[in-house]
This record gives C-alpha cells, sequence and structure tokens, in this order.
C-alpha cells in the first residue's frame, strides 16, 4: 500500500463520525418519546444501505474506467450505468485505489440513507425505512453516483461537449447530501406532516427538539467526518494530491463557521436572540455546501460558499414550515438538499483550475437539472410505490405514545416516566 | 396535480438533455439549460400545491 493510500485510509475510518452526528442531530430535533427509536433506525438503516450497496449498488455504480454500459446520441457516447458483477466479485479488497473507493462508498450510502430520517421524524415506522434505505443504496444513489463518480454522462460532459471539467463534486454534495435530501423531500410529502403540526388553519405549531447539547455536540462530530469525508472523496474521485487535504480541511472548516455565523445573525436579527437548532443547521449546511468545491477554491471563496449557505438554509427552513407546509422536523431538505444544490453551483462559480476551460459553471447548473428533473421524480416515485405495498407512516396510537413505546417497547429515558400505578397502589 | 409535477420535471430536465446534445453555440445552450430548469421549477411548485395539507386539520 502506498503512503498516499494509506493516508486515504486514515481519512476513510474517520468517515462514520459524519453519520453519527447526523444520527445525534436527527435524534435531538424530534420528541424525546421517538429518541430511541430514532438512533436505533439510523443504525439498521446504516446496516441496510451497507448491504444494499455491496448486493448491487457497486454492480451499477462502478467506478471510473470499468465495465458500464453506454448509449450513442449524436456521435457521443454516453455512458449510463455500470456494468460490474454483483457482491463486489472481481474486485479484490487490498489497499488499490479501487477498494477504497468502494469502501468510502459503503461508508458514503449510509450517510446518504440517514438523510431522509431527519424529515420522517417521529412518524416514519422502522422497516419501511430500512426497505426506503434499500431502495436509495441499492439503486438511486448507484445511478446518480456512477454519472458523477463512475465516469458517466455527467462526468463526460467535459470531454465530450467542452463543457469545463464536466460535472465536477469533490466531497459528495450531490451525489450524498443532494440525493438524501431530495429523497428527504419525497418522504415527507408521502408521510405528511406530524399530528398536531398544522391545526390553526394550516399555520404551523412549534415542536421543538428534545435535546439541543447532542445536536450541537454532533456538530462537533461531523466536522471531523466531513473533513475525512472530502479529503478522501477528493483524493479518490476528483484526483487531487493528498498534500491538498489541508486546504481542504481549512476550506471545510471556515464554510462551517461562516454557515454557523450567518444563522447566528439572522436569528438573532429576527428574534432577538441566537436560535440553536437554526444555528446548527446553518453549520451542518456550510459543511454540506463546502464538498463539492473543497478542493477547488480559495480559503475565501470556502467561507463565501459557507455564508450563504448558512443564510440559504435558515431561510430554507422557515419557508419550507410555513408556506411550504412540509413537516422537516431535522431540516434534512433545507440542510442537505437546499445546501448540497448550492455547493453544486457554487463550484461552478468560485472553481479555479488549472488549463481552465469555460462552461464549468454549465456542467454545474445540467447537474443540478438532473438531480431535480430526474432523481426527484425517481425517488418520489419508488417511495411512493413502496408505500402502497408496505404503509410507511405510524398509526396514529403509534405517534400518540411515541415511536419508542409503540415500535420498541421502551423509551429513551425511562426515569423521566411517570408510573402512575406506584402511586396509586397504596 | 401530483402526475403532471413530476411530467413537468421530467419534461425540464429532457429539455436540458436535448440542449446538450442538439446545441452548440454555448449561448443557446445555456438558455435552453436555464429553459429547463425553469420548467422544472413549474414541476416543483406543482408538486408543493399537491402536497399542501388541507386548512383546518384537528389532527
Amino acid at each position: 500500500m502506498t503512503p498516499s493510500s494509506f493516508l486515504c485510509l486514515i481519512f476513510i475510518f474517520l468517515v462514520p463520525l459524519a453519520p453519527a452526528g447526523l444520527a445525534l442531530i436527527n435524534a435531538g430535533l424530534g420528541r424525546s418519546r421517538s429518541a430511541a427509536h430514532a438512533m436505533l433506525v439510523s443504525l439498521a438503516v446504516m446496516a441496510v444501505a451497507a448491504l444494499a450497496y455491496f448486493v448491487c449498488g457497486f454492480a451499477w455504480q462502478g467506478i471510473a474506467g470499468g465495465a458500464a454500459h453506454s448509449l450513442r446520441a449524436a456521435g457521443k457516447e454516453w455512458n449510463w450505468i455500470a456494468a460490474e458483477p454483483l457482491f463486489l466479485r472481481g474486485h479484490p479488497l487490498d489497499g488499490s485505489p479501487a477498494s477504497l473507493a468502494i469502501l468510502l462508498q459503503i461508508l458514503s450510502v449510509g450517510l446518504a440513507a440517514l438523510i431522509p430520517l431527519g424529515s420522517g421524524s417521529d412518524r416514519w415506522r422502522l422497516g419501511p425505512s430500512c426497505a426506503s434505505a434499500a431502495l436509495l443504496a441499492g439503486f438511486t444513489y448507484p445511478l446518480f453516483a456512477h454519472w458523477v463518480w463512475g465516469g458517466g454522462w455527467l462526468a463526460q460532459l467535459g470531454s465530450n461537449y467542452g463543457l469545463g471539467q464536466g460535472f465536477l463534486d469533490a466531497g459528495g454534495a450531490s451525489c450524498i447530501h443532494a440525493v438524501g435530501g431530495l429523497t428527504a423531500l419525497s418522504v415527507a410529502w408521502i408521510l405528511g406532516p406530524r399530528r398536531g403540526k398544522y391545526v390553526l388553519q394550516g399555520v404551523p405549531s412549534a415542536i421543538p427538539g428534545h435535546d439541543a447539547v447532542i445536536v450541537v455536540f454532533a456538530c462537533f462530530l461531523m466536522l471531523a467526518g466531513w473533513m475525512s469525508l472530502n479529503s478522501a472523496g477528493a483524493i479518490l474521485f476528483a484526483g487531487v494530491e493528498p498534500g491538498r487535504a489541508v486546504l481542504i480541511a481549512v476550506n471545510t472548516t471556515l464554510s462551517a463557521s461562516t454557515g454557523l455565523l450567518a444563522a447566528v445573525a439572522i436569528t438573532t436579527y429576527r428574534f432577538g436572540k441566537p436560535d440553536v437548532s437554526l444555528c446548527a443547521n446553518g453549520w451542518v449546511g456550510g459543511l454540506a455546501a463546502s464538498s463539492a468545491a473543497c478542493a477547488f477554491v480559495t480559503p475565501a471563496a470556502a467561507g463565501a460558499i459557507g455564508l450563504v449557505a448558512g443564510a440559504l438554509v435558515t431561510a430554507a427552513v422557515a419557508c419550507i414550515e410555513w408556506p411550504l407546509a412540509i413537516d422537516d422536523a431535522g431540516g434534512a431538505i433545507s440542510v442537505h438538499a437546499a445546501g448540497g444544490l448550492w455547493g453544486v453551483l457554487a463550484l461552478g462559480i468560485f472553481g479555479r483550475f488549472p488549463n481552465a476551460v469555460s462552461g464549468q459553471w454549465l456542467a454545474q447548473l445540467i447537474g443540478i437539472a438532473t438531480l431535480i428533473g430526474f432523481v426527484l421524480p425517481l425517488t418520489y416515485a419508488l417511495n411512493w410505490l413502496l408505500n402502497c405495498f408496505y404503509r410507511q407512516r405510524v398509526d396514529p396510537e403509534g405517534e400518540r405514545q411515541g415511536l419508542d413505546l409503540y415500535e420498541l417497547g421502551a423509551g429513551a429515558y425511562p426515569e423521566f416516566v411517570t408510573h402512575t400505578e406506584e402511586f396509586t397502589q397504596q | 396535480m401530483r402526475l403532471l409535477g413530476l411530467l413537468l420535471l421530467t419534461a425540464g430536465w429532457a429539455i436540458t438533455l436535448a440542449a446538450v446534445v442538439l446545441l452548440t453555440p454555448m449561448l443557446q445552450k445555456s438558455l435552453f439549460v436555464v429553459a429547463g430548469l425553469g420548467v422544472e421549477a413549474l414541476g416543483l411548485a406543482l408538486l408543493i400545491r399537491a402536497h399542501q395539507p388541507p386548512k383546518g386539520d384537528s389532527a
């Protein structure tokens, strides 16, 4: 194993801090009576996503230069899906760049599958959550990731049509965050809002998260996970020199920092005091937006990207809750879909490349159009079909009791429960 | 309305793909890609409208 491969492996070993942080954020921003369920379902979804990716996901995603199916349109090859064998056969897991990419993808697909849990908080059953994660990890994610990271038609926009370097995304702003965020939007629509959210003529009621401490702690964990994810992704998928990992880490930190500060300033202006959950969302929005461009921009540009992301996420959270009337308890749609899409566009605006060719911004716009015009309908249709055969939303009684008691039989914080029988039996 | 929204999203993407394949001048290509995004925005607006919860929901 070469020193750069070893460095990459260390980065990949730290990536699980990102899904750990996301699971904590989803649990902390939900109700206390569904907290244990939120953590267990996060772990289960990671497990199902890893298995689905192992069984068929990698076969359809593949790696750049690997076996693939192509169409021919107007004299150009359109590489649209990989043709690798199922169950990772034929790929020795020996420390080669291909094997490192497989390991990173197994973790990344888990992170993408965790994102929709934020929008389905307090009402999405365990079984359907896992089934939905299998669809995401087994089909939607691999297909789009092949187009971006597997040498597919989006990556070929540069060589085929002279659009900059082709669609670029070093750390997963599109493949992980936008795909996960758009799936979160589909899930929120299919599940509908939590009971009691829109009771007064459609005006939303505030349902505050139950633990601000773990939400903020999760932000620290996610910074470490994101620096690793962005660095490993840039080295493996964008061919960046390992030495640029320092620039990537600096850019990631600056983007998160300005995202947080933008959210602090906006919430202080609007409410008179900073709002913890919105500020945490601003931090994570800055991280999500940093992913695409972290290896290709200056630190000042990374700060600007995070600043816009923080403002955008704060505005999107308010707009999605009201007037759009979408119940997104964990802010998954605002943070990952809006933040990720902005990050993709920001690469086209701020990205600097040696031997630059014009049209990078157009390649990025085509990627955004593909996410909204192809990935969103696909993920909506898949989750809608799943809902027809396997009801995704919990019964009203389950929502009233909380998913901990209803689906797991025990709460996350049993000492908080008042056992009335202890008093009435006297 | 839901189906129409999804169809508009896909139609917007098809316009974008057609622009990439069929047009050569950068300005025309850019305009058609932006037009495709505009059609997608219409589809998104329809989908949002189709999923509005009923007013006065007493759940």
